[in-house]
């Protein structure tokens, strides 16, 4: 006698009741945080791709969490709506304690980390790679997190295309106490490459601003481009019938 | 009575894709290609204000092993023009080989220096011939008489006139330092500096590409290959100073005692004469 029912070879309901991500639809692509002297700097642009078409221009792909944190995402936009749902829910009780202690940046993080890698377990993962920035009594905290669960801290991340193109630069030109001009100069020399090289990169960009007072999230703006190359201009001068 | 069978065409020329047939229909059935040395590579080009300014790093790898710590990437092809490999090793080696001598039988017939356009249009009418199946992803960069060029050439014949130029896996961290801090006008050692540095992101940055910088200055009339301009992977020990060995043991007796007699060598030229 079967005491237990096996339907369909799986003991958990059967196998077409479950959806599970297996491509995203709406994508955005790179974000780029730092750390600087008085906190973080996070810098995404506001794309959100359909595939090959820039299908949305005004996305804001970082959001403030709480107090203490910022979060910005890269890969599918209806998951990381996702987990801005569930992180609002956790912030939300998280004040109804009013014990006097808030969620830091650390806490989110880790919250973020066993979100993403318990849905990559059952094989529906959340699509995105986050960045997650913060200060808390004056400690200053970057990490990332992949939609595979992989999670980090360092002083500057990057994600999707940013890991091949900003990263190198980072590496190069990031230090120890940045001013707020040249964090801003430093991201913007990134997203200037990633708007050269990314084909689903926009030239509409947020750079938002996280220290101890709080959160700044900058209007839209646009990067300039510069594409007066001489070659440019006569490329096959001297090699007539080419390309 | 004609025979209702097909008849066999002979193939007039060009490429015979029967091997690529076979190889798609293995690799069905899963059986795996041998690994082929890769370079895996960084290299780099630009246009600089007295001509052009080639890189490249020196790692050439098979699969995960880097199989040589130092090979030459940059590779002649005239003696006013250059050109980095990137892809199959043998097949970047075997191309530009190729090239070279074509344009060293093209010189002798017409008095000439070679142009850098005869070269790229060499190489991609043979790279395109072959549809993409000889790997080799170039930067070709050299001086003649109508003035400095770079090219690209892609391993299925497409290519580009560029002002800067980057190939191989570190191309985009390459590429991340031109699109920077390029601009026009450069002089030798600022074009030398870009080029190192854009290297050495390459090397830092992409797992297929290390050890050394190799830089090529072609300006009009002189070429200065500076192979192993940059070397920032040093062999390193663990202490400054070297190994310091315990107290040697002391010698008591230099004299040396035989343990058996030495023996004769008979002369045997004589019985092999026979």
């Amino acid at each position: 006698m079967d005491l237990i029912q096996i339907r369909g070879g799986n003991l958990v309901g059967h196998e077409s009741d479950s959806q599970r991500t297996q491509y995203p639809y709406v994508t955005g692509t790179s974000v780029i945080g730092i750390k600087y002297k008085d906190g973080i700097l996070i810098a995404a642009d506001m794309g959100g791709s359909y595939g090959s078409t820039i299908r949305y221009k005004s996305v804001e792909r970082i959001k403030p969490i709480g107090k203490h944190s910022l979060l910005g995402a890269s890969g599918e936009i209806s998951d990381f709506q996702e987990i801005l749902r569930n992180l609002d829910e956790l912030i939300l009780y998280d004040n109804m304690w009013d014990d006097g202690n808030t969620l830091g940046p650390k806490e989110v993080h880790n919250y973020l980390t066993r979100m993403m890698y318990n849905r990559r377990n059952k094989f529906n993962p959340l699509w995105n790679s986050l960045v997650l920035g913060g200060v808390k009594n004056g400690q200053k905290y970057l990490g990332t997190v992949s939609m595979i669960g992989v999670h980090y801290e360092d002083n500057h991340v990057a994600t999707g295309f940013g890991n091949h193109l900003a990263k190198p630069i980072l590496r190069d030109e990031w230090h120890e106490d940045l001013s707020f001009e040249d964090g801003v100069r430093l991201l913007e020399k990134c997203m200037r490459v990633l708007l050269y090289r990314d084909r689903s990169a926009v030239n509409k960009l947020q750079i938002a601003k996280l220290t101890e007072e709080g959160v700044t999230v900058s209007p839209p703006y646009a990067l300039k481009t510069h594409w007066e190359f001489n070659s440019f201009k006569n490329p096959t001068a001297g090699a007539e019938g080419s390309w | 009575m004609t025979k209702a069978a097909a008849i066999e065409v002979p193939t007039k020329g060009g490429f015979s894709f029967d091997l690529c047939k076979r190889n798609d229909m293995l690799l069905k059935k899963g059986v795996q290609m041998p690994p082929f040395r890769k370079t895996g590579t960084t290299i780099v080009g630009l246009i600089f204000q007295d001509g052009v300014i080639l890189g490249a790093d020196t790692r050439a790898t098979e699969g995960p092993i880097v199989c040589d710590k130092n090979c030459e990437k940059i590779h002649y092809m005239a003696p006013n023009i250059y050109c980095c490999g990137a892809g199959t090793a043998a097949d970047t080696e075997a191309v530009t080989d190729m090239v070279s001598s074509q344009l060293k039988l093209h010189r002798y017939h017409t008095g000439r220096e070679s142009r850098v356009v005869t070269a790229l249009t060499l190489l991609k009418s043979h790279l395109f011939s072959y549809q993409g199946y000889v790997s080799a992803a170039l930067v070709l960069g050299g001086v003649d008489v109508t003035g400095p060029h770079l090219h690209t050439i892609y391993p299925h014949g497409s290519t580009d006139t560029l002002p800067f130029a980057t190939m191989g896996s570190g191309s985009l961290a390459a590429m991340a330092v031109f699109e920077s801090k390029y601009r026009e006008g450069l002089t030798r050692e600022e074009g030398i500096d870009l080029v190192a540095e854009a290297i050495c992101s390459g090397i830092f940055n992409d797992l297929g590409s290390g050890s050394n910088v190799d830089v090529c200055v072609i300006t009009k009339g002189n070429v200065d290959y500076l192979r192993n301009h940059k070397l920032p992977n040093p062999r390193t020990y663990v202490t400054a100073k070297g190994y310091s060995f315990p107290k040697p043991i002391e010698v008591l007796l230099t004299k040396v005692t035989m343990l058996r007699e030495k023996v004769e060598v008979i002369e045997a030229g004589d019985a092999m004469e026979e």
